[in-house]
């Protein structure tokens, strides 16, 4: 669809962003035809307008939004375009919704080279088809160089919940059953392994996925889940603590039941990091009644996301809101909110 | 207080007294300049990007073994170990 | 991992939690300090003392080098960074730490100055060397163990003709601080504070070796176990302290001997001793002015001495009122002791270093152990246990 109304195709190989793709004038036209329309390319964001319109089937609508902010923009399993992409469909799914369509908003910063930008744009463009959750619209400005990280990505979701559906952080009680889908710690350490020189011998890869898939499967066999949230940023430690919060529960853990890769351990030890508070992109945490939760394993354990899923501890009364650890020494311990970003220690 | 690691040595680049050592499957490169004497496959323990000290393998095998017959062996009869001269 | 993993067996742990029961002496209390971060942090991340009688308790010493370490030195490095606009490198452990005004390295870092993070050294080599038009600083901390590695920076930088790098030294010294613990009034003469015997610190004895600690077996008639880092070596340390303690033996023992021998790493100690000389007094947090008890650059390495190229001057500040670290830190106290503790005082609102080094006691208790005070633990585990 790219034609000759604007002259000279861009040369994405070597051209920097620059003030005027974020003028409104015939130059961000052109970005946003040639990079943006192109590769992201659906129905609705063909016609152009500022807007995108819709039908949607009657019933409860969910709404999320998320900046993203990340640094280093490319790392291993993933970029800040898969990463907004996966991270918001994730968040409307945690409410048993269904996705329907994601808008992205883009604040460019002068200099950004282009080859970096289509990049990212195209990584989008295959995490969104994937997914089956197109972007719909979309926006692009401009900042000047210093006042910007070369990209930040803010993405909105919306998605449709089925009736009978009630999933909420305040609902977890005494009694249930704490589930995880699978191994604790990758996205962060991923990260942190390119910024601090580390190597792998079988090299660790961001989770970044889109869970909505298993999520479906998992509302299919037990509509009554109680609560799903994602375990992001401060990791499963922090998430588990504001769930505790949210529903006026404690938590009891087992160590021995939450899976981490030997490669995440081996990394987090030469850091000085606890595994439980590294972050994750590809991972849900499942709180439901006891009795469910072997049938929400079995079915998890089928789908490709969640073939490490594991039950890793009950929710019990306790009016401090603690979540408490059996510690795979024997022992046991609080695992608490995080203070601020785990820094690497050498004490 | 010293965050400090086992680590086996992997390869070794005389040249500029640095060596890879692995944690698991942890790679990372450290330098050799507080020890002499190591080899491919001996395990250091490493702290802050440098190799403090070599691991005896030996002595290793002896304190998990102690560790094992610390419920068998009669307290009044205890051996103590003497720091090594 | 290799020679972790087997030091952190369940199966194991049970074993030795079963002899420390039987060891220990019904009629009296075993207080055991661990005078090392190290350890402090391996105690509450397992959860040992819950395998432990409740007579035998640990007392968190002083051990953690950013605990101790005056506010006026991080002033200065703060200084260093705003004032004479350096690049400053630090190690991970000192960016929250609490200063004057309630300014940190993190803070400022936030306003623009360049403090930059470092795993080690040799990275703060590398910056100075893609940076040669601007001074770059290497903020050194820690007790023996780190010590080494600047020794090892300063004739590289030396080297490499790095004119550009310096480093501010405030390495301290380990069986100094044992010495003033076991001096102090509250330990020797008032006995508020019992101490019937030391965990001998890891890695910096795997540095200096086994024999400094000799004499503060004999002098003090003290026991003393150089304990590994891992939590069976813990438990297998406070078994062989309990046992010298029945048997009424002060000697020092090497539960370590995996990677401690009695002389230590001599090449180390060597490059040390070429390097840096000790200081006739340094003032450490919650402990006063102690002599002898750190390091400064020599005079032949004095080009890389920051604290001569940028002429620093150290003030004597006064820690936040109300805040017990002083007490803390010599074991005197603990930290449900502390007004400011959980109120004021929090790990996102650190008053002290105590509460922002996670091996800090404040810290450690409240992220691992503050739950054993509630009476209601879900998990019925004794309340009020020394943590």
């Amino acid at each position: 669809m790219t034609t000759r109304r604007f002259g000279q195709r861009l040369n994405i190989r070597n051209d920097r962003i620059n003030m005027s793709h974020g003028s409104g004038g015939r130059a961000m036209a052109q970005l946003i035809d040639e990079l943006f329309v192109k590769h992201l390319d659906n129905e609705l964001l063909r016609q152009a307008n500022d807007q995108a319109c819709f039908e949607v089937a009657g019933g409860r609508m969910v709404m999320s939004v998320d900046g993203h902010v990340i640094s280093p923009l490319f790392f291993p399993g993933g970029d800040i375009g898969s990463l907004s992409v996966h991270g918001t469909i994730n968040d409307v799914a945690m409410s048993g919704a269904t996705p329907l369509y994601l808008s992205a908003g883009f604040i460019l910063e002068e200099g950004f080279p282009l080859a970096d930008l289509e990049r990212i744009i195209i990584s989008m463009a295959r995490a969104a088809s994937d997914a089956n959750v197109p972007v719909i619209t979309g926006d692009t400005k401009v900042v000047e160089k210093g006042k910007g990280d070369g990209v930040f990505i803010t993405t909105t979701g919306i998605g449709l919940v089925p009736p009978g559906i009630e999933i909420s952080g305040d609902r977890a009680q005494a009694g249930d059953a704490i589930i995880v889908s699978g191994s604790m710690g990758d996205h962060g350490v991923a990260i942190m392994s390119s910024r601090e020189n580390l190597e792998f011998e079988t090299s660790i890869e961001s989770d970044s996925a889109a869970l909505h898939g298993l999520i479906a499967d998992m509302i299919e066999a037990v509509p009554g889940i109680h609560c799903l949230r994602d375990p992001t940023r401060g990791g499963l430690a922090t998430t588990l603590n504001e769930l505790a919060q949210q529903s006026g529960v404690g938590m009891l853990l087992q160590e021995n039941a939450i899976p981490v890769k030997p490669a995440v351990s081996a990394a987090c030890e030469l850091l000085g990091l606890d595994p439980l508070y590294v972050a994750n992109e590809g991972k849900l945490i499942c709180i439901c009644k006891a009795a469910d939760a072997q049938t929400l394993i079995d079915v998890m354990h089928k789908h490709p996301l969640g073939t490490q899923a594991a039950i890793i501890g009950e929710v019990v009364e306790d009016e401090h809101g603690f979540v408490q650890m059996q510690t795979a020494f024997g022992g046991s311990r609080i695992v608490d909110w995080l203070a601020g970003e785990q820094l690497p220690r050498i004490c | 207080m010293c965050l400090a690691l086992p680590a086996r040595v992997v390869s070794i680049d005389n040249a500029s007294d640095m060596a890879t050592v692995a944690l698991g499957e942890v790679k990372r490169e450290i330098s050799l300049a507080l020890v002499d004497d190591v080899h491919e496959g001996d395990y250091v323990l490493i702290h802050v990007g440098y190799a403090l000290n070599k691991v005896s393998e030996e002595e290793a095998e002896k304190t998990l073994a102690l560790f094992a017959e610390a419920g068998l062996l009669d307290p009044d009869s205890a051996e103590t170990m003497e720091a090594e001269s | 991992m290799k020679y972790i993993d087997e030091f952190r067996s369940q199966d194991l742990a049970k074993t030795l939690s079963q002899a420390i029961h039987q060891a220990a002496d019904t009629d009296r209390d075993y207080n055991l300090m661990e005078f090392c971060g190290g350890h402090t942090h391996a105690i509450f991340r397992y959860g040992v003392q819950d395998l432990m009688p409740d007579n035998v308790r640990f007392v968190h010493g002083p051990g953690c080098p950013v605990c101790v370490l005056p506010i006026g030195r991080i002033d200065n490095a703060i200084q260093l960074a705003l004032e004479h606009d350096v690049i400053l490198c630090t190690y991970g452990d000192m960016l929250r730490v609490p200063a004057s005004g309630r300014k940190s390295l993190l803070k400022i870092k936030a306003e623009g100055a360049d403090v930059r993070m470092v795993y080690s050294t040799q990275d703060a080599l590398r910056i100075a060397q893609q940076n040669p038009d601007r001074q770059v600083v290497f903020f050194a901390i820690g007790f023996e163990t780190t010590t080494p590695p600047s020794a090892v920076a300063i004739k590289q930088a030396q080297a490499l003709g790095l004119d550009n790098f310096s480093l501010f030294c405030n390495h301290v010294l380990t069986p100094a601080a044992i010495q003033n613990i076991l001096e102090s009034p509250e330990v020797r003469d008032i006995g508020s504070v019992s101490i019937d015997g030391f965990f001998g610190p890891s890695h910096v004895s795997s540095v200096i070796g086994s024999r400094p600690y000799e004499f503060f077996a004999e002098e003090y008639q003290r026991p003393v176990v150089i304990a590994g880092f891992e939590p069976l070596d813990v438990m297998q340390s406070a078994l062989m302290l309990i046992r010298q303690l029945n048997e009424g033996r002060h000697e020092v023992e090497n539960e370590y001997s995996r990677v401690v021998s009695r002389d230590g790493n001599q090449k180390a100690q060597t490059l040390v001793a070429e390097v840096f000389e000790l200081r006739r007094s340094f003032e450490w947090r919650g402990l006063g002015s102690v002599p002898y008890s750190a390091l400064k650059v020599k005079k032949a390495f004095v080009d890389f001495d920051a604290e001569t190229r940028f002429d620093i001057h150290t003030e004597p500040t006064a820690d936040v009122k109300g805040c017990e670290c002083p007490a803390i830190l010599r074991g005197a106290k603990r930290p449900s002791d502390c007004k400011l503790f959980g109120t004021v005082c929090t790990p996102e609102n650190p008053m002290g270093s105590c509460m922002v080094s996670s091996e800090g006691a404040c810290a450690a208790y409240w992220s691992y152990g503050r739950f054993r005070d509630n009476a209601q633990s879900p998990t019925g585990k004794k309340a009020g246990a020394v943590a």
